[in-house]
């Protein structure tokens, strides 16, 4: 009988727990087209809203006609401002701390601004009744440059501002100005500056883009008239927080508010935020009684819902001469567009920006960033990043190649140096972050091993001469990155958003026959939570995966969580699901120990259940346990065997990476080609090593993009140039470079399971490996920065300015 | 991203399609593959009342050879143009140049006839055409008539098609065999139209060029004839000098719009770069 016992090795296996790489159980409905998204919703008597949207960056809206739009088949209402104010609706709060137009009241401020909601009875003649709109303009002078924004005869662009000398983030210097935030000791690092053997100074900026998402941004809002309950589905990261900012903007009670998010397709950060579009279905359902579907097409998307970045940073790090940081000074000028709608948690409002220390051991650092309005669309989401980690990332990672030029320095040596070594954490950086764990030397001597670094340098001198004896119009460039990213927001003592903590939530019930249930607060946008969290509980309380259902974005069912975004689930949802799992596996051990007529303390777990010490043979599998949960507890214990945690995280996790890009590019056409791109990432305990890469894979091809080429630029009246996907870059398959990846494992050592977060790692250091390796391709030729985008065109211009090109 | 409404129309025969473009005037459009035109309407930038679909005639989609010329229907998609075996051993450069136009899913359903009858100078075959000495059939009230690809090109969109007409085939001279060919695509990504692109038909003889044709894509509102340039390298060994000869001589006649792909300046660089390399690999095939 024992020789067919399952071995120790075959029980794990069965659990596909933590560390397997088991496949997601989303994809059989994602890849068979059987996913439920909120455009596949179709309820009796729907709606259809679209907006009237302005051509204007900046005009006054001297009339709205709606009359013949009234005439179109199909059309039953126009909503405006006007329809909005009487709901006292036409304005919104921004998670920012700002106010936003929900239609254009008045003017507008940016081109594609809502301006006003065409109700039909199908998409067609909502579509018809827009082109019907007729609204008359009278255009505004426009401020498109930033740095031109805080001119003293710059056009005043938030008239609702005008005499408010101070906002949600301080005092405001100026009409265009929303906050100036500051970090750090700045005498300090003056003082670092004045003694400083060598210094560079730089403006290094990171360009506007888009998280462009597979699925827009879309809603179905239906209001019951006779029990008063509003029922929204949505693109939600964060369906919580979306049902109270409902609640508190339209003054329907909490419970009568129910908010869905069904399955969302990527979400990167454009689907945070509250937009125009849930605010107008909402108030469309409730005039009219019946549900209203808004569908963002791809334009609207790229120009109207939350862009992200648009950053630009003077960069200045003071050192020594033999290569030590002795300080860095950031000044950040903030393009936030219209209104500010950042995404950030609230008290931060240029994120966690003051990262931007990064990997390295700076004695003193001073950060500034000031806040501005353009007539450019509302955001300034985090993209696939811990809210402006990305940005941070750029500027160190870009800062150091530079200072590594102006040492004469190998960047990889001069990063070595500098680093914060293992024995250092928990680190305490210059601005304000205590750094969990680390391990940088051993990541990146790993990468520089694996790519035979030294060999690639040397490659690189003897084309650079070829180069130069005409043999080659090829330059060859190596882009060293290396990231440190601070996610999981966050602790309760400096996170929250309106006013609510950030901490997440799990609830566990398990069934009778050893199968269970997980709500949780997060929201899968695409990263596969129905496959990790079942992971993690397979792992904590000995059930098979297969056995547990992951339920997520339903507020009436799910535990109030903060959602999906800043690479936050693992950090604290994960965190919640260990905590919960724990709860249940306390009470079932002292089911075990009832049934098994011992102490609890006599216990020991084993795998997938208890077993008593130095007894192997008397054991309780937690199948079993689950059964006797309904039949036989112990005397005064309460039958079942469900829990529920909230966890409020003691500190961020700090996951860290590094990356190497190689990269050719043909000075005659500007054309590149990627011909190795490694990326070794540190998440901590790895939960599916499957998903990781799959992770690590999306994220590197959004970097490729965005360093590469995508791009959301205005033309100077603010005109957007690149709304569609064949102006914005959105590589295929064809476009996108082989990706390598490679790992170390340093766990948190504050996190129940000691994972970091991973999904926005190759994003965060992607970036600065591609933009490096084009900078350092070019730097033979006498160039310090390129900004990025580093499109086709822009190469040959940089090698056409410095000489390469006749 | 919806169109506005028209009514739709599927004549069996060209002679039907041509009654009703004629008798539904200006308000009514062609519609062949519908790459161009269906995103237009969505945009509302095409806001046609009457749509003439041209799927349900028989006759006008097939290559065949004729004598000396291969003859290409117009509703032949460029799907069916790479999987002609004609195509490959006649007309080599069609095959070459089909592959970079779009994506499969676009090539499935984009027609030979709409790439080279709607006029955009972004499409690839217009220049092609030119370079082949091609001519086209046009069918109207008037009767059939034959106009060559070189004189077909007015400016963007714009074109000898009178109204009511309708392009129903192309006729390409068959290339004298051992020709060398080359046609090179500068693009941002797969399904762009060419940042600048160049196409080249040439022979050779004693290690010389003997006779050379030049078709430059995306770089002025129409297709465009490099004769200077090709008659620079005609007699010519394509050595270093000479091709930056040719290459200028092709710059001379550029005139891009600057745009997402690039400055001008920097279209009309790398058009120059791709006559040079477009030559360079025509010269190394030619027999």
């Amino acid at each position: 009988m024992n020789d067919m016992a399952p071995t120790r090795e075959q029980r794990e296996a069965k659990l596909e727990g933590m560390g397997c790489k088991r496949k997601r159980v989303e994809d059989a409905r994602f890849t068979q087209g059987k996913g439920n998204y909120v455009d596949d919703l179709k309820l009796p008597g729907m709606l259809h809203g679209d907006f009237v949207r302005s051509p204007h960056a900046h005009a006054r809206v001297i009339s709205i006609n709606s009359e013949k739009a009234l005439k179109v088949p199909g059309v039953l209402a126009v909503i405006t401002a006007e329809t909005l104010k009487t709901v006292n609706l036409s304005w919104m709060p921004t998670l920012a701390g700002d106010v936003q137009m929900v239609l254009a009241d008045g003017k507008v401020l940016f081109q594609n601004q809502e301006v006003a909601f065409v109700v039909a009875t199908d998409r067609y003649a909502a579509d018809d009744g827009i082109n019907a709109v007729e609204v008359e303009y009278e255009a505004l002078p426009v401020v498109i440059d930033p740095f031109k924004a805080m001119d003293k005869d710059a056009p005043v662009l938030r008239e609702d501002l005008v005499g408010k000398t101070s906002g949600a983030h301080g005092p405001r210097k100026h009409h265009n100005h929303i906050f100036e935030w500051t970090v750090g000791d700045k005498d300090l690092t003056d003082a670092a500056f004045r003694k400083a053997d060598v210094t560079i100074k730089e403006l290094i900026s990171y360009h506007r883009t888009h998280p462009s998402p597979l699925e827009t941004c879309q809603c179905v809002a239906s209001f019951d008239k006779i029990n008063g309950d509003l029922t929204i589905w949505g693109t939600f990261q964060a369906p919580h927080v979306i049902r109270t900012v409902v609640a508190l903007i339209a003054s329907l009670p909490e419970q009568k508010i129910h908010v869905i998010s069904p399955d969302v397709g990527g979400g990167f950060g454009n689907k945070v935020g509250a937009y125009p579009g849930y605010i107008c279905a909402a108030v469309a359902s409730i005039v009219t009684g019946k549900p209203v579907k808004w569908v963002e097409d791809r334009i609207e998307n790229l120009t109207a819902t939350s862009f992200a970045r648009d950053y630009h940073m003077t960069t200045e790090i003071a050192a020594t001469k033999e290569g030590r940081v002795t300080g860095l000074r950031v000044h950040v000028l903030a393009d936030h567009g219209a209104f500010d709608a950042c995404a950030d948690p609230s008290k931060w409002p240029a994120g966690f920006f003051n990262i931007v220390t990064g990997s390295y051991d700076f004695p003193t650092a001073h950060l500034s960033v000031d806040g501005i309005y353009t007539n450019k669309a509302p955001g300034g989401v985090a993209y696939r990043c811990s809210f402006r980690v990305t940005e941070a990332a750029y500027c160190i990672e870009r800062g150091m190649d530079i200072l590594a030029q102006k040492l004469g320095m190998d960047p990889a040596e001069l990063r070595l140096k500098n680093f914060i070594k293992a024995e250092q954490f928990p680190y305490h950086s210059a601005l304000g972050w205590e750094y969990d764990s680390g391990d940088y030397h051993t990541a990146m001597k790993m990468m520089m091993e694996t790519v035979k670094y030294a060999d690639l340098r040397k490659e690189q001198a003897a084309k650079r001469e070829a180069f130069r004896r005409g043999e080659t119009r090829d330059i060859m460039g190596l882009g060293v990155s290396f990231f440190t990213e601070i996610v999981g927001a966050g602790p309760s003592k400096n996170c929250d958003i309106l006013g609510i903590a950030m901490f997440d939530s799990c609830e566990i019930r398990l069934h009778p026959t050893g199968a269970g249930i997980a709500r949780v607060g997060s929201k899968s946008t695409g990263q596969g939570h129905e496959t990790t969290w079942a992971q993690i509980i397979a792992t904590e309380i000995g059930l098979p995966a297969d056995n547990i259902k992951v339920e997520e974005g339903n507020t009436d069912t799910a535990p109030y969580g903060l959602g999906t975004y800043g690479s936050r689930s693992t950090p604290v949802a994960g965190a919640a699901i260990a905590m919960a799992a724990r709860k249940i596996k306390a009470k079932a051990q002292m089911i075990a120990a009832y049934r098994l007529e011992v102490h609890e303390d006599d216990l020991e777990w084993d795998i997938d259940g208890f077993r008593v010490k130095g007894l192997p043979e008397k054991t309780m599998s937690m199948k079993d346990i689950c059964w006797a949960a309904y039949n036989s507890v112990p005397p005064g214990m309460e039958p079942g065997l469900e829990a529920v945690s909230y966890y409020d995280p003691p500190n961020m996790t700090y996951p860290f990476g590094a990356y190497i890009c190689v990269m050719d590019i043909d000075v005659d056409t500007g054309v590149y080609k990627v011909r190795r791109f490694y990326a070794l990432d540190d998440c901590g305990t790895r939960i599916n090593p499957m998903i990781i890469e799959g992770q690590v894979h999306g994220g590197l091809t959004e970097a490729f993009a965005i360093a590469m080429g995508q791009e959301i630029r205005y033309d100077e009246t603010g005109n957007v140039v690149t709304g569609s996907f064949m102006d914005f870059f959105m590589p295929t398959a064809v476009e996108t470079p082989h990706w390598e990846t490679d790992f170390t494992v340093t766990p948190s050592p504050h996190h129940p399971i000691g994972a970091k977060g991973v999904g926005e790692s190759p994003n965060v250091g992607g970036v600065p490996a591609f933009s490096n390796a084009v900078n350092d391709a070019f730097s033979f030729l006498g160039s310090t920065h390129i900004q990025m985008p580093h499109d086709f065109w822009r190469n040959w211009q940089a090698a056409k300015r410095l000489g390469a090109v006749g | 991203m919806i169109p506005g409404p028209f009514s739709y129309h599927r004549p069996s025969s060209v002679a039907d399609a041509v009654k009703l473009l004629v008798s539904l005037g200006d308000e009514a459009r062609p519609l062949a593959g519908g790459h161009s035109l269906i995103p237009m309407m969505k945009l509302r930038l095409a806001t046609p009342e009457h749509l003439v679909d041209l799927h349900g005639i028989a006759g006008i989609k097939g290559v065949r050879r004729d004598g000396s010329t291969i003859v290409i229907g117009a509703m032949t998609t460029q799907h069916d143009l790479l999987a002609s075996e004609m195509i490959s051993k006649s007309l080599p450069i069609l095959h070459e140049t089909a592959l970079v136009i779009a994506d499969p899913q676009v090539r499935y359903r984009g027609t030979v006839g709409g790439n080279v009858a709607n006029g955009d100078p972004g499409n690839d075959m217009p220049a092609l055409m030119m370079t082949l000495g091609a001519s086209y059939t046009l069918q109207g009230p008037g009767g059939t008539r034959s106009v060559v690809a070189r004189d077909f090109y007015q400016g963007a969109y714009f074109t000898s098609l009178e109204p009511g007409e309708i392009l129903t085939a192309i006729v390409i001279p068959a290339p004298a065999s051992g020709h060398g060919y080359a046609y090179e695509k500068l693009k941002r990504k797969v399904g762009d139209y060419a940042t600048a692109a160049a196409a080249v038909v040439l022979t050779m003889s004693g290690g010389k060029v003997a006779t050379c044709a030049i078709g430059l894509t995306n770089l002025s509102e129409t297709p465009l004839l490099a004769e200077e340039a090709a008659k620079i390298v005609i007699g010519t060994g394509l050595d270093e000098a000479t091709l930056k000869k040719a290459a200028a001589a092709a710059e001379e006649i550029m005139s891009p719009a600057a745009d997402g792909r690039g400055p001008i300046e920097y279209r009309k660089s790398v058009g120059g770069i791709m006559v040079m390399r477009a030559l360079k690999r025509a010269a190394a095939r030619a027999g």
